[in-house]
């Protein structure tokens, strides 16, 4: 109870005289400015690291900078994806009252792999190049927040939706696509198939520097809602009732927050492909460090915690390793392994 | 210590059986004429013609009589293995597909034909079974560890775990060049069961006719721990059997036919849904319409894009979707 008491901002409480933060001592706070000091400083790293490090021209030339500048497109990329995992799957976690779920298996990633198939199915390799370009990328947002909506709209509303039915009807549907995207791949021959399961796994190569324009401002407009709901998102924490007592409309707010969830994942989907674990090791590790409920300060931790991993997995396997292929596979095989762990050292759903 | 919450049982309140149910009725003969007519069908259906031909007799030895048989064996034993399932968890929902034993049984195969350069078929299998067996473990000894809200979550985990596993398996696959192989092997399709490449598939069925035999236990052991225990059952124990059976069926399967999605769930859920649930008189029902299933899918896959074949995996992955999301909003609970 002390822990659902403290994720309430208490605004009267200092009148009171006695005060009820996100943080039950002065240790705890203590803490958290750590923890925030700490991530934002290995953020900084990894992100300059990747802009700086190895450079073969020297420092202050004009060839130098240009290298620099040929970079941030993939850091930027990598900070969008951040944003964008890291906040959806918090929200979603909290609208879907279950710290085990992720907003990823429920068909984005099917619809992502069903499209890029079906474009190679039918275009051959040219395919891929197909789907290249501002409107293609458009088209693949507003197809995968419109399959979120429609499900939304069909199990979430009326008096008989319900939470768990449309998660699960989102993850048959996503398995469905899954099998006539595997049925098309095996009809594809294997120099085809290589095109295809290049853009299957996520990576920042995927990006083009020319989708940023719609892609940042889509997920930093989204993000900053989600941000500015985050009282809100504390309330609907508590569960409906809880909610609905407090005067925070339960499903009404939920249809809201998943709703920029789904533009969410689609800006991230469609940017750089499949992460299905990144956002679910982010949200774990975000409420392990942060060690409170209270989502104004979860969030940003959960951010930091995105672009930390992001970034430090791409820094480290490009220069240490030269292995930058494999860094979503790896971050699958970390986060897919934590949820393991999650699972069975946690006693409840 | 293989103990599973009885507080899981929400979605599984039991279907009364009205009076005692028969083990054999007029109706049972009926659909065994129908599936009977379906196999024989299905031994006729295919690009070779087998009557015509001079050789259509050795043909029809090799390729239509193993197919044949394999779709009986595959069938009923992966509608046994969910049922089964279903029994031990107390839960609609799960089945080899939505609890990751498939994904499991995929990376024991891939680990197999990594480890050792051109293994066996017996080894692969015992790799599958091995690594089917050990994550129904880990399913189990999840579900005793929580306790559940919904019975919906149960098959939400099991799934995310099955995505684990299958993120292990294409890491293996794309480190080691056999990611469109491993694609090959995971959709389940009949199409290369030959005569010498398939008798090992004969495992299930004796893994049937146990199921067949200790029916009542797994009946009993789906009340629940505490009503199994009382009435004289080692709960435990006729778990442990229970996983066993499902790992081989699972393993087997995967290893001769590959991925054979949601058929140990649409089956079992629709004979309880006519005759209630009563395991030892519904098992008959439960293996004639997983083999109905499986091969009317099969013979779909067959004829549809003649003289190619679509792999059974995909129709029976789209035939079983949409089965299922009828079975979840059937059981919402009404506005």
């Amino acid at each position: 109870m002390a822990e659902v008491l403290a994720a309430v901002p208490a605004r009267t409480a200092a009148a009171a005289g006695r005060t009820s933060g996100a943080f039950p001592t002065a240790g705890a706070r203590r803490r958290y400015v750590l923890v925030v000091a700490m991530l934002t400083l290995l953020a900084a790293a990894s992100l300059i690291g990747l802009l700086v490090h190895g450079n073969p021209v020297p420092f202050g030339t004009a060839g130098f900078w240009r290298i620099v500048q040929l970079r941030v497109t993939s850091v930027l990329v990598i900070l969008v994806v951040a944003i964008a995992q890291a906040t959806a799957t918090v929200a979603f976690q909290t609208a879907a009252n279950n710290r085990i779920v992720t907003p990823s298996i429920m068909g984005f990633e099917s619809l992502y792999t069903a499209v890029q198939t079906t474009a190679v199915f039918v275009l051959g390799a040219a395919g891929v190049t197909a789907l290249q370009g501002v409107p293609q990328f458009a088209l693949q947002v507003v197809l995968m927040t419109g399959f979120a909506v429609a499900l939304y709209g069909w199990l979430l509303s009326g008096r008989r939706g319900s939470m768990h039915v449309m998660l699960l009807i989102g993850i048959v549907i996503g398995g469905g696509l899954g099998a006539v995207s595997t049925f098309m791949q095996r009809l594809l021959t294997p120099s085809e198939f290589d095109v295809l399961a290049a853009r299957l796994f996520g990576s920042v190569a995927n990006a083009d520097a020319s989708y940023l324009p719609l892609a940042i401002p889509l997920c930093l407009a989204a993000s900053a809602l989600l941000f500015t709901r985050a009282r809100r998102l504390n309330v609907l924490a508590l569960g409906p009732d809880a909610a609905n007592a407090l005067g925070v409309g339960h499903r009404r707010e939920q249809l809201r927050v998943l709703l920029l969830v789904a533009v969410l994942m689609a800006t991230s989907t469609a940017l750089v492909g499949p992460m299905t674990f990144l956002g679910f090791l982010v949200a774990t590790l975000a409420y392990q460090w942060a060690d409170t409920h209270d989502h104004r300060l979860v969030l940003p931790v959960a951010v930091l915690t995105a672009v930390v991993v992001l970034g430090g997995a791409y820094f480290v396997l490009k220069h240490v390793f030269a292995a930058q292929g494999a860094v979503s596979i790896i971050i699958e095989l970390v986060g897919g392994s934590v949820f393991l762990l999650v699972l069975l050292r946690k006693g409840r759903l | 210590m293989l103990t599973l919450r009885p507080r899981a049982t929400a979605g599984r309140t039991l279907r009364p059986v009205g009076r005692r149910a028969r083990l054999f009725d007029p109706a049972l003969l009926v659909g065994a004429v129908v599936v009977a007519g379906l196999l024989v069908l299905s031994l006729f259906v295919g690009v070779y013609d087998v009557t015509g031909s001079a050789d259509g007799a050795e043909m029809f030895a090799i390729t239509r009589i193993p197919r044949t048989t394999a779709l009986v064996l595959a069938g009923a034993s992966m509608a046994m293995a969910g049922l089964v399932m279903q029994m031990l968890t107390q839960n609609r929902f799960v089945e080899p597909t939505t609890t990751g034993t498939t994904e499991w049984a995929g990376l024991g195969l891939l680990a197999v034909s990594i480890l050792v350069p051109h293994p066996s078929i017996p080894l692969r299998m015992l790799g599958a079974v091995l690594c089917a067996f050990a994550g129904t473990l880990v399913f189990f000894a999840f579900l005793r560890r929580v306790s559940l809200r919904s019975s919906l979550i149960v098959p939400i985990v099991g799934i995310m775990l099955g995505a684990v596993v299958g993120s292990v398996s294409t890491y293996l696959a794309l480190a080691t060049d056999t990611l469109q192989t491993l694609g090959v092997w995971f959709a389940g399709s009949f199409t290369s069961v030959l005569r010498g490449q398939y008798e090992l598939l004969w495992i299930v069925a004796v893994v049937g006719v146990v199921v067949f035999v200790v029916a009542d236990r797994f009946t009993l052991a789906g009340l629940g721990e505490e009503i199994a225990t009382n009435a004289g059952l080692n709960h435990g124990r006729v778990v442990l059997l229970g996983t066993v059976l499902i790992a081989a069926t699972t393993g087997v399967v995967t290893v001769v036919v590959g991925n054979l999605p949601f058929v140990g769930l649409i089956v079992p859920n629709v004979v309880s849904m006519i005759r209630g649930d009563d395991l030892r008189s519904n098992l008959p029902w439960v293996c004639l319409l997983g083999v109905g299933l499986v091969t009317v899918c099969d013979l779909i896959g067959r004829t549809i894009i003649m003289p190619f074949e679509v792999p059974v995996s995909l129709v029976l992955g789209l035939v079983g979707a949409a089965v299922f999301i009828v079975l979840i909003l059937r059981q919402r609970p009404r506005g």
